[in-house]
């Protein structure tokens, strides 16, 4: 007697071949879902905001008239709030990343500090608005100025450029390290001049990547009482100032629905900035990923 | 050419104050920023639970736990946490419930079946969906998703916890398939041959081996989903409404606890008042279903770790 | 640990370690002439393993010394004893002493860094930092304080034509040094540690990732330095260290087994596991 009959399993192969050639294509669909979404919203956006694309749009404050909204406000404001953000972001995160990878002994407390990052990752941003709300704007009695908002930013980012950097500065191989320290180079030296070169392109990559997540982000600035109509643009960062997706999201709760398709075509700027510093980050990333 | 000696020059330069101060000082210079990571965790507790503590001495905490009503703004203000965190639950079960399949259908896809070059040309776009503001997909939510599923089903209100929960979900995906995609390359390939060695096909190779081995690494990229889906802000305050319920009614409009955090920013609720303290008893409310969430994801992650 | 007995016969010091079960360990000392570097009864553990033992050994000026022996004996943790890289292994503690001309590296008068300015070190792959050959080569001088062109530009193609290379490249200086073959990189990597003019230079394997070709150009390169620097050499390859070396050094589980002229050691080792591993018995 036989214990395999290979009749029965020759009978079976074929519809176990056919479940797995199906559920292949399934799998395919799945993946392609976010390409579908994707050319939907940007082709659903572009229909709806294209045409008001114009040059008074780029001039023009927001109103309360749709015929004469621009976002001329939301955007010199939000080239402030990147411009203040990012130096503080980089200080704070590139400090740590070096502290985190190159000074800290192994200890509890290094493992707390660890730990404690990748929770601040999780935290969701509009409770970091009200970490903002409370310390910026009220204790230090900021108000809804770009110094404020920036300083939210920065630490909502930082968990991002920390683990970026960290990854940059562990990717220097340790033989160049070892070299220069062997030629009588201090460790701040070997910091300055070896491994923050080498790790540059890696960490402006982390830089840029959570600038654009801070500059389509919303829900902190809400909280902290950004104002949606500005008719003035801010001169020092104590001043108040609006931001594109600030402008975005007060523009979309109109009920005229004119102001839908204003809405389409500042998101289309926000989106456009997107993939510039999108693009310059990919190519920086390309260009220098394998040199090592 | 006239002759130096190196040796002598270095010689004389050895012990340079600057260098030997700035060996001292970067230590310390770099600990103090990196503080500053430690003293935001401290900062955020802190406002939480002082400004909750306040709350709590103008309403009573049971009201807060047991009540299923939510109505800041009437003039007899009812408090029931309950009634926004179903509202959370709704958008997070929908997004969850529509984003997992996909998502690691798409991820089962890049892993196991894509060639390199279609991995590589797939995975930016993946990056680009994820990148996309919240406030985008918020508009996406309301003036395209809300149309298309009223033209189908006419009964669902403008507002409705069935468009925000689906582009919430669009919103996970990205999350979903990469860190999925992750855990299972990094299976170890000789498991995957001894099964295809025995005849099996790829697909029974997924369910069977790679899969279960993955295990551990794919809860910690849904646990981390779901937490994104429950801080999620934008989205919700756009296409949701601003009606908290308890119901279990997918069609009609609703609050998450975001979505009253930002109604109450938005408008001007004066400092000091019920209402004003009561944005951080949600936030608070907020930021333990999401700290559990993220613990909860760290240790499935540490379990994977520990298993490659 | 104690050694039981230490007596002198003829110009040899024998050393009976009750830890080689009975054999004794051969000693020759260098002579007349001042050793550069002196190790005395050093010993190092990486945490609990004892990797270093009983280390006595002295390094003459203007010779090449070489260390063989199989993997794992101790010989490139020995070698980077010597300019105190060892140490940032975090886990690595030691005791004994070792003398840099009469000096203890250990001395808290000796920083570190200006030990390491007069003990360069060459690696067993080539290591050249991601910048240009000039920058590569003037980077010793730089981080010690020295910025005049001038000064650095002599520097660099002293340094070059020291390590026999300068005809290869001087035309472009500029170029990142990641472009040149292995060979030349490691003839760059010296060039770099012959700029700040070192008084040793240590070599760990520095032949070890090179072809043929270029082996023997850095070979024939240490016979010339050997006139100005002392130079200390691991090496894998014993045809290598009978080649070049003045003096060898055979270690063994973290022991020196014997010391003596490299000519004695190759063809007459007084101790049974030298000659086993000369004849290429085991490795």
């Amino acid at each position: 007697m036989e214990l395999i009959d290979k009749k029965s399993i020759g009978k079976k192969l074929n519809g176990r071949l056919m479940l797995n050639k199906v559920l292949k294509y399934i799998f395919l669909l799945c993946t392609l879902v976010g390409l579908v979404v994707l050319a939907t919203l940007l082709i659903d956006t572009i229909i709806d905001g294209w045409s008001y694309l114009t040059a008074d749009f780029f001039t023009n404050f927001s109103s309360s008239r749709p015929e004469n909204a621009g976002i001329r406000g939301a955007l010199i404001g939000t080239l402030w709030l990147m411009g203040t953000t990012a130096p503080i972001a980089i200080i704070l995160s590139v400090g740590t990343a070096l502290y985190l990878e190159e000074y800290a002994p192994k200890n509890k407390l290094t493992d707390f500090i660890k730990i404690n990052i990748s929770n601040l990752a999780g935290v969701p941003s509009v409770v970091f608005g009200l970490l903002g709300l409370t310390l910026f704007v009220r204790m230090a009695g900021l108000g809804n100025s770009v110094l404020a908002a920036a300083l939210t930013m920065s630490l909502m980012i930082l968990p991002v450029i920390v683990v970026a950097s960290q990854e940059a500065i562990r990717s220097v191989p340790s033989s160049i390290r070892e070299a220069s320290i062997g030629m009588g180079a201090t460790k701040w030296q070997t910091i300055t001049r070896i491994i923050l070169p080498a790790s540059l392109p890696g960490i402006i990559t982390g830089i840029i990547l959570s600038l654009s997540r801070a500059i389509g982000e919303t829900a902190p600035l809400v909280v902290i009482g950004i104002p949606t109509i500005l008719l003035f643009t801010p001169t020092s960062v104590f001043d108040t100032f609006s931001a594109l997706p600030m402008q975005i999201f007060s523009w979309v709760k109109m009920p005229n629905p004119e102001f839908q398709s204003i809405t389409a075509a500042a998101i289309l700027v926000l989106l456009f900035i997107l993939f510039l510093m999108n693009s310059v980050a990919i190519y920086i990333r390309n260009k220098y990923s394998k040199r090592f | 050419m006239s002759d130096y000696n190196i040796r002598e020059m270095i010689d004389n330069k050895k012990g340079r104050r600057s260098t030997v101060f700035m060996e001292k000082a970067v230590p310390v210079i770099l600990l103090l920023i990196t503080s500053v990571s430690v003293l935001t965790t401290v900062g955020i507790l802190i406002t939480l639970l002082s400004e909750t503590a306040m709350f709590f001495t103008r309403v009573s905490p049971v009201e807060f736990l047991t009540s299923t009503e939510w109505s800041a703004f009437s003039s007899d203000p009812e408090w029931g946490i309950f009634a926004l965190v179903m509202g959370t639950m709704k958008i997070t079960v929908i997004a969850v419930a529509f984003a997992v399949p996909i998502g690691l259908g798409a991820a089962i896809y890049l892993s196991e079946y894509a060639s390199d070059r279609v991995r590589r040309s797939i995975k930016p776009i993946l990056e680009i969906l994820a990148g996309i503001p919240t406030v985008v997909y918020g508009f996406f939510a309301l003036t395209f998703v809300t149309p298309l599923i009223r033209g189908i089903w006419p009964e669902v209100n403008l507002f409705n916890a069935i468009s925000p929960g689906l582009v919430v979900g669009v919103m996970i995906i990205p999350m979903i398939a990469s860190l999925s995609e992750d855990a299972m390359s990094s299976v170890p390939n000789t498991m995957r041959e001894g099964a295809l060695g025995l005849g099996s096909t790829r697909l029974e190779t997924v369910f069977k081996v790679v899969l279960p081995a993955a295990v551990s690494g794919i809860m910690a990229s849904i646990v981390l989903a779901v937490s994104r889906a429950i801080g999620e802000t934008m989205i919700v305050s756009i296409a949701a409404g601003s009606t908290p319920n308890a119901s279990l009614n997918i069609m009609e409009s609703l609050q998450t606890m975001t979505g009253f955090i930002v109604q109450v920013a938005s408008g001007d609720a004066t400092y000091g008042s019920d209402v004003y303290f009561s944005l951080y008893a949600v936030g608070m409310t907020l930021f333990v279903f999401t700290l559990l969430m993220n613990v909860m994801a760290q240790w499935f992650s540490r379990k994977f770790r520990e298993e490659y | 640990m104690t050694l039981t007995k230490v007596k002198e016969e003829k110009d040899i010091k024998i050393i009976d370690d009750p830890m080689t079960r009975g054999r004794p360990r051969v000693i020759e000392p260098v002579g007349q002439s001042q050793p550069v570097f002196q190790s005395k009864d050093f010993n190092l553990w990486y945490g609990d393993n004892h990797a270093l033992q009983n280390i006595d050994l002295d390094f003459n000026r203007n010779e090449i010394s070489a260390i063989i022996g199989p993997s794992g004996c101790g010989k490139s943790t020995f070698i980077k004893a010597l300019n105190r890289m060892v140490e940032l292994v975090p886990i690595v503690r030691t005791e004994g002493d070792i003398l840099y001309r009469d000096q203890s590296i250990f001395d808290k008068s000796l920083a570190v860094e200006e030990l390491r300015t007069k003990v360069g070190m060459v690696f067993q792959k080539p290591n050249p930092f991601p910048k240009s050959i000039y920058d590569n080569v003037a980077y010793g001088a730089r981080v010690h304080g020295i910025r005049n062109r001038k000064v650095l530009d002599q520097v660099v193609e002293k340094s070059l034509k020291g390590a026999a290379i300068w005809d290869e490249v001087k035309d472009r200086l500029s170029d990142n040094a990641y472009g040149l073959s292995g060979g030349q990189q490691q003839r760059i990597c010296i060039a770099r540690a012959l700029a700040i003019e070192p008084d040793v230079i240590l070599m760990d394997e520095p032949t070890s990732a090179l072809d043929p070709i270029s082996t023997t150009k850095i070979e024939d390169l240490m016979q010339k330095l050997k006139k100005d620097y002392s130079i200390i050499i691991v090496t894998h390859n014993m045809q290598q260290a009978a080649r070049i070396s003045d003096r060898t050094a055979f270690f063994y589980q973290g022991r020196v087994i014997e010391y003596a002229r490299t000519n004695v050691i190759f063809e007459k080792p007084r101790d049974q596991r030298t000659e086993d591993y000369v004849s290429g018995r085991f490795g």
